[in-house]
C-alpha cells in the first residue's frame, strides 16, 4: 500500500468533513450540503488499496457522524458498500476518463444518502424526510458527481508533486552502441 | 474476483460497524464527542479567521456612518433603560401581590452567550455545535434562544462543546400555546427538509380560533422550556383528522438560517 496516498486521502477526507460542517453557503443557496466524501470514496477505490478503502469508510463515517446528529457509524457501511463494489470491478473501468468519473460520482454520491437514509429507518429513527428531500438527493448526487473528476485532478496534482518518480529506464545502453569505424 | 484482503477487510467493517452501532447511547455518545474533539484545531482556525474577517469589515466602515450608528445605538439604550425601570416597577408590584396571593417565586432563569462552531453536515437532522459545554455548567435539555425567539435545546453536552437540537428537527418537540382569547396548547413538531423557517404546530383543539399572524409563545409545560418564550407566528391553519384537530404552520420568530450567537437558559 502506497502509505503516502492513503495519508493524503484521509487528510483530505478530515478536511472535506469539517468544510461540510462549518462553512453552509451550499445549504444557504442550494437547501442542501453537497458531501464530498462518496466522491472520495471513488477516487480511493479505483486509484488505491482495499485497505484505504476501508480505512476512508472508517474514518471518513465516523468523523462525519462525530459532528452530526447521525448514530454513531451509521454512515460507515453505506461508504463501504460503494467503495468495495467499485473496488472489486476497478479492472473493467476506464478509470482515466473523465466521463466514467462522473458518472461514478453521480451513482455513488446517489447511493450513499440513500443508503444511510435507509439504515436510519431500519434502525428506528424519524429523519426529516419529505418531497423536499427528492430536491436534496439531487442536489447531492449533481454535486458529488461534479466533485469527483476535481478529486482526481486534484489527487493526480499531488501525487505527481510529493511522490518522487523513478527514472525511466531507456532502451539505450552503452556496450551496445555501434562504434563505426573510417 | 474476490481475494482475502477484501474478506478480512469486508469482515472487519461490518463487525466494527455492527460493535459501534449496537453501543449504548451514552457510550456512544461521549464517543462522538471525543471523535468530534479532533476538530479542535480546526474550530479555532475557522472562528479567527471569521474574526479577521469581521475586524476588516469594521476597520473599512466610514467614520460618519460609525457615528450615525454610535448615536442610534445611544438613542435606543435610553428606550430599553425606560423600559427596564417600568419593567422592574412591574416586577416589585408582580412580587408583592405574590406574596399576598401566597403563591410561589419563579426561580428566575440565568443566560449565557455561546458561538454556533459548527452545523449539522447531514441533510436530515437539524441541529447545531455550540462552544460552551459541561466545564460552563450545561447540561442536557437546557432551551437555547436568540433575542428573536426560541432555538432548539442542547441534546448533548461535552466538556467544551454542546449539540443543539433546532425547532424543526424531529428529535426537538416543543409544547406551545398561541395567544388568543382561548390560549389553546399545542405541540410544535418537525416540519418539511426544505423549510428550514417554517414549523408545524399540531394537536391543536379545533375550538382553538387560530387564526394567521397570531403569536406562538412556549406553554411551560413538559419541564424544559419556561413560559413565554416567543415561538413565532401562525402563517396558515388547516383542519386534520375530519376537523376534530387544526393543525397551522408557524414561521419561525428566530432565524434559524443564520446563528451565530445564541443564548442558553439556566435555571
Amino acid at each position: 500500500m502506497n502509505w503516502l496516498s492513503a495519508i493524503l486521502v484521509l487528510g483530505t477526507a478530515f478536511l472535506a468533513v469539517f468544510w461540510e460542517a462549518a462553512f453552509g453557503g451550499v445549504r444557504h443557496v442550494l437547501g442542501a450540503q453537497i458531501d464530498l466524501l462518496p466522491p472520495l470514496m471513488v477516487y480511493a477505490s479505483l486509484c488505491t488499496g482495499i485497505t484505504t478503502v476501508a480505512l476512508l469508510a472508517l474514518a471518513g463515517g465516523l468523523w462525519f457522524d462525530s459532528l452530526s446528529a447521525n448514530p454513531l457509524g451509521v454512515t460507515v457501511l453505506p461508504l463501504f458498500a460503494i467503495g468495495f463494489a467499485i473496488h472489486i470491478k476497478r479492472e473493467l473501468i476506464l478509470r482515466d476518463q473523465t466521463f466514467a468519473q462522473l458518472v461514478l460520482g453521480l451513482g455513488a454520491s446517489a447511493a450513499a444518502p440513500v443508503l444511510t437514509l435507509l439504515l436510519l429507518l431500519t434502525m428506528g429513527r424519524a429523519p426529516l424526510l419529505g418531497w423536499g428531500t427528492l430536491w436534496q438527493l439531487a442536489v447531492l448526487t449533481v454535486g458529488g458527481a461534479t466533485a469527483t473528476p476535481i478529486c482526481f485532478e486534484l489527487f493526480g496534482w499531488l501525487q505527481r508533486t510529493l511522490v518522487h518518480r523513478g527514472a525511466t529506464e531507456t532502451s539505450f545502453r552503452p556496450d551496445r552502441e555501434i562504434r563505426r569505424g573510417r | 474476483m474476490l481475494k482475502r484482503p477484501h474478506y478480512i477487510a469486508l469482515g472487519l467493517i461490518v463487525l466494527l460497524t455492527l460493535a459501534i452501532l449496537s453501543l449504548p447511547s451514552h457510550t456512544t455518545a461521549h464517543l462522538k464527542l471525543g471523535i468530534g474533539s479532533l476538530f479542535l484545531p480546526l474550530f479555532g482556525l475557522a472562528s479567527s479567521t471569521q474574526q479577521m474577517a469581521g475586524a476588516t469589515e469594521e476597520a473599512l466602515v466610514p467614520r460618519r456612518e460609525l457615528h450615525k450608528l454610535n448615536d442610534d445605538l445611544r438613542r435606543e439604550n435610553q428606550q430599553l433603560r425606560l423600559q427596564a425601570m417600568q419593567s422592574e416597577e412591574t416586577a416589585r408590584e408582580n412580587a408583592r401581590l405574590r406574596q399576598l396571593v401566597g403563591w410561589q417565586h419563579p426561580t428566575p432563569w440565568k443566560l449565557k452567550l455561546a458561538k454556533v462552531v459548527l452545523r449539522d453536515p447531514s441533510n436530515w437532522w437539524r441541529s447545531v455545535q455550540i462552544d460552551l459545554g459541561s466545564r460552563d455548567g450545561l447540561r442536557v435539555d437546557l432551551p437555547v434562544l436568540t433575542t428573536d425567539g426560541l432555538v432548539g435545546r442542547i441534546s448533548s453536552v461535552s466538556l467544551t462543546r454542546s449539540q443543539v437540537t433546532l425547532l424543526g428537527d424531529p428529535n426537538c418537540k416543543v409544547s406551545a400555546r398561541v395567544e388568543n382569547e382561548t390560549r389553546a396548547t399545542g405541540i410544535i413538531g418537525a416540519s418539511g427538509p426544505l423549510e428550514t423557517e417554517i414549523v408545524e404546530l399540531g394537536y391543536v383543539s379545533r375550538s382553538a380560533n387560530l387564526k394567521p399572524a397570531q403569536t406562538v409563545v412556549t406553554s411551560g409545560e413538559g419541564g424544559i422550556f419556561p413560559k413565554g418564550i416567543p415561538i413565532g407566528t401562525i402563517v396558515d391553519v388547516q383542519p386534520v383528522d375530519y376537523g376534530s384537530r387544526t393543525e397551522a404552520r408557524v414561521k419561525l420568530a428566530a432565524n434559524l438560517n443564520a446563528l451565530e450567537e445564541v443564548w442558553v437558559m439556566f435555571p
